[in-house]
């Protein structure tokens, strides 16, 4: 176990040093004088030259990547020039509500797709089973933003049951951050629910045919434990695999939704930062959400063994 | 340095079983009813675009400060380029400018089946290649695919967003960006058919025949992979219209002047709770028009690529 943990961890490290070269390497393939555009349309001569030898930006590109990947390491993202205060922790000040909002995103999905899908998988074909593959179509294609839209009319404007948009920091009480993280989460979770019910349907499909199904029925065991303990429990590794690979679109989520909610998360922060031309930002929240992903998709291969006895690292 | 009896020979044995294939495909196609609806929606959509400036429209840019913020179907002025003010009916309103929205969505249209085609044809371009050369040059296996191992860990949308800040939004710029991170996935599919379709006896053949790795490449494995390409292209088509509304509603794609789904509805942002439509009926356009796609997508999937259909 010990020695897959280290091999699987030592596996990860070439693809987030590939990332962190790409990330670095973007600035770099920006037409002009990177320190000019790193310190922004209104900077002076003198910040720029500054900005020039901090960086070494007079170097070599090797040696530059070398220098900025050094304080990477040391966890120093660089300064911030819109917000003037390291990125660092400029990214742990607008981490709670995009964390929130993922997890009560997550929660949503998992508990409505999972049962979804294994009913449909078990009556397949049925009403249900159509249902869920057209509902998982119309997911994919109703953009995130129209959907936001749709439902602060028909929920918060029309209805007015919850707030239209807004944060409330979990400190101030609990019922105010779950009452305004209600609707933001619903529109992140659908696309989420269509890809996990679509993949849990189609691998509870698989093994509803295996022989150890027909045993378990066969000796009378009730059909809900046939399928929770049998067919569910034996499609559960790729069920966890796509929750893994849903995190990049659960992110691209995060960045629209928190924008049209006005939620201070990191999303709405690549976004403000791509519009001030904050590059080190940009370049920080990229390289953040990055090593997020890779380490959760970290996080569901070690858990396979969790699900699946018969994997032995 | 092929001899002429070997030319023939993989002339033969080719392009005879490739025609067959091609016909009952084309034909399992055209009975498909995902192929028909989505491809029926889709044409509308084309025809639309073309007809833009027919249906009713005016210039999308003009303006006109006396017909602001107008309800749909209402009656007002607009001034055209060459200074006269005529009457027209807005049929989904005005914005805060005065512009008509119907026009800017009409005209939306042909940006945006423009960047979803766009996306998809250059992004199958620099994959196709990438993956032949993965899939056939084993010494440059390893570190491309690490790269692209790189490039899939970011997630798709932020690429985008990063590179258009970095290039400042245009037409092409945008199709870029939103391509780039397509690639990986293209080439991935593109090796690993070439990794099976290199083992199959007619390539095999062809190998024995002394056929140069370029003319295996193009004739022997390049056909094959026809059909799964098609059945992704459609589908980066669909996500490629997404993104670029994606990208212009947060006002880091397309400058606002040019009228697409996305700026519309970004300008419709500030005043959505008097005049959502000025978001709903953009918004409406997006929806349908991924889902058309996407719907082919799955019809072209199902008839062309079993195997794939079967996996999901």
């Amino acid at each position: 176990m010990f020695a897959f943990l280290a091999r699987r961890l030592a596996s990860t490290i070439p693809v987030l040093l590939i990332v962190s070269l790409l990330v670095f390497l973007m600035l770099r393939l920006t037409p002009g004088d990177p320190a000019a555009v790193l310190a922004g349309d209104a900077a002076s001569a003198e910040q720029i030259t500054q900005i020039r030898t901090s960086l070494g930006l007079d170097r070599s590109i090797p040696e530059q990547y070398a220098i900025w990947f050094g304080h990477l390491l040391g966890g120093d993202l660089g300064q911030s020039y819109y917000y003037r205060m390291p990125v660092t922790s400029l990214i742990a000040q607008r981490l709670e509500p995009s964390v929130s909002l993922a997890l009560i995103t997550i929660l949503i999905a998992v508990s409505v797709a999972v049962p979804l899908g294994v009913m449909a998988a078990w009556r397949f074909g049925g009403w249900l089973d159509r249902a869920l593959m057209g509902f998982s179509v119309l997911g994919f294609s109703v953009p995130v933003f129209v959907l936001a839209y749709v439902l602060i009319w028909a929920v918060s404007l029309k209805l007015g049951w919850l707030p239209v948009q807004g944060y409330k920091r979990i400190a101030d009480g609990v019922g105010p951050w779950l009452y305004h993280l209600v609707l933001p989460s619903i529109t992140l979770s659908v696309i989420y629910i269509a890809l996990i019910a679509r993949v849990t349907r189609a691998s509870v499909l698989e093994t509803l045919g295996e022989d150890y199904i027909r045993t378990a029925r066969a000796k009378g065991l009730a059909e809900s434990r046939v399928l929770v303990r049998h067919a569910l429990a034996n499609a559960a590794v790729p069920i966890a695999t796509v929750i893994g690979i849903g995190i990049a679109l659960l992110i691209g989520g995060v960045v629209v939704t928190e924008s049209v909610y006005a939620i201070p998360g990191l999303g709405r922060l690549t976004v403000d930062a791509v519009l001030a031309r904050d590059f080190p930002t940009i370049q920080g929240v990229i390289l953040f959400f990055s090593f997020v992903y890779v380490g959760i998709n970290l996080l569901v291969d070690l858990s396979y063994v969790f699900f699946d006895p018969r994997i032995r690292y | 340095m092929t001899t002429p009896d070997a030319s023939r020979f993989d002339a033969l044995s080719t392009e005879g079983a490739a025609i067959v294939r091609v016909e009952s495909a084309w034909k399992r196609v055209r009975r498909n009813w995902s192929v028909r609806i989505g491809g029926a929606v889709l044409l509308v959509l084309v025809l639309v675009a073309l007809l833009a400036p027919w249906l009713g429209t005016v210039d999308p840019t003009l303006f006109d400060a006396a017909s602001r913020d107008l309800r749909p179907g209402k009656t007002g002025e607009i001034m055209t380029l060459e200074g006269e003010t005529i009457q027209h009916t807005f049929l989904m309103g005005s914005d805060s400018f005065g512009r008509d929205i119907y026009s800017r969505v009409i005209f939306g249209t042909q940006v945006s089946l423009i960047v979803g085609v766009a996306t998809a044809i250059v992004s199958l371009a620099l994959g196709i290649v990438l993956g032949l050369l993965s899939g056939y040059l084993r010494w440059l296996d390893g570190a491309l695919m690490r790269v692209m191992d790189g490039v899939m860990a970011i997630p798709a949308i932020l690429i985008a967003i990063a590179l258009v800040a970095m290039w400042k939004g245009s037409l092409l710029t945008v199709i870029v960006a939103i391509a780039v991170p397509e690639i990986p996935r293209v080439t991935r599919l593109v090796r690993s058919l070439v990794l099976t379709i290199r083992e199959e006896p007619y390539v095999e053949a062809a190998v024995s025949l002394g056929t140069p790795t370029w003319k295996i490449m193009l004739r022997h494995i390049l056909p094959n992979t026809v059909a799964p390409l098609v059945v992704q292209g459609t589908f980066i088509c669909a996500s490629g219209i997404l993104v670029e509304a994606i990208l212009s509603f947060l006002g880091v794609g397309l400058p606002p002047d040019i009228p697409t789904w996305g700026n519309v509805m970004a300008e419709g942002r500030a005043q959505f709770n008097e005049y959502p439509h000025n978001i709903f009926f953009p918004g409406i356009f997006l929806a349908v028009t991924v889902l058309a796609v996407n719907i082919l997508g799955d019809g072209l999937r199902d008839t062309l690529d079993p195997k794939m259909a079967k996996r999901v």
